[in-house]
């Protein structure tokens, strides 16, 4: 082995990935969150104001779609913190995540 | 009904990056700041400003991988992080790197201090050869990767990266010249 190669190995030794710490994880998911409810709640007040002046009418429907899509980021991320407590990452907890979500949506869908 | 499908895809492409990239972002910024409570800090303004600006970088990287400009943020949330704080990078190899496949005693510990004068080693190298060299070992990234977080040519990265070994190697090798 070269002393090259023996450098590239210690570095590789050396600079593992880490893993980021589960509070991390949560604090960031929270914060994510945060962010996509604000979006929604923005277009919910705007909808209101809106709905004052009937040339509006057409796109106010239209912001209450996507005000619950807004939700949907948000959705994804909380389906994943509550998949992951009961069971391990992968494949499988993902597409039951976005099952979650396909149903929050549809849901919001209703209500609106 | 376009403009709902185009946020429903672009939430889901981005939890989809966060979940993908998260760790390499972390182990990043933990490598590149040298401690955990400010690697922590780094990850979650990376993630939020990502955020912000997503729509853009998806639109305009043609299909692309987003992991280089999201290791661009990093870098450059880094370098803030420096020139507010005059800092230099810390190691703390105890949480950063742990052997664990078995080894007999002497062994371990003759690997655990060649991991840390490796990392001491890496600290020390310029800012652009460390960040080069956390990208391609830590975060497993190739040189067009690489020069695209660091808005370089692929060459200039190719050179770059073989500096830095060649410059940790001869610091190694004089540190080891110096202990006997």
């Amino acid at each position: 082995m070269s002393d090259v190669e023996r450098v590239e190995q210690l570095l590789r030794s050396a600079l593992r990935p880490i893993e980021p710490p589960e509070a991390l994880t949560d604090r960031l998911e929270r914060r994510l969150s945060e962010l996509t409810d604000a979006a929604a709640e923005e277009l919910a007040d705007w909808e209101i104001s809106a709905m004052s002046d009937p040339r509006n009418w057409g796109r106010t429907g239209a912001a209450v779609v996507v005000g619950s899509l807004a939700g949907g980021a948000l959705i994804v991320v909380r389906a994943r913190q509550q998949s992951k407590k009961r069971e391990a990452r992968g494949l499988r907890a993902l597409e039951r995540s976005m099952m979650d979500v396909a149903e929050q949506v549809e849901k919001r869908f209703r209500r609106s | 009904m376009e403009g709902v499908a185009d946020k429903q895809r672009l939430d889901r492409d981005f939890s989809e990056l966060y979940r993908t990239h998260l760790r390499d972002v972390y182990s990043y910024a933990y490598y590149r700041i040298g401690n955990h409570h400010d690697a922590e800090d780094l990850t979650e303004q990376t993630f939020l400003q990502a955020y912000r600006h997503f729509e853009r970088a998806q639109r305009e990287s043609n299909g692309r991988p987003l992991r280089p400009w999201l290791i661009r943020i990093a870098h450059n949330l880094a370098a803030n992080y420096y020139r507010d704080r005059s800092r230099r990078p810390q190691t703390q190899l105890d949480d950063a790197s742990v052997i664990s496949a078995p080894h007999p005693t002497e062994q371990l510990v003759e690997e655990r201090e060649e991991v840390k004068e490796v990392l001491a080693g890496v600290s020390n190298l310029p800012d652009d050869r460390r960040e080069a060299l956390i990208m391609r070992f830590a975060l497993d990234m190739d040189n067009r990767e690489i020069a695209r977080a660091l808005g370089r040519s692929e060459g200039a990265t190719k050179v770059l990266i073989h500096r830095a070994i060649k410059q940790l190697e001869q610091n190694l090798a004089e540190e080891a010249t110096a202990d006997e």
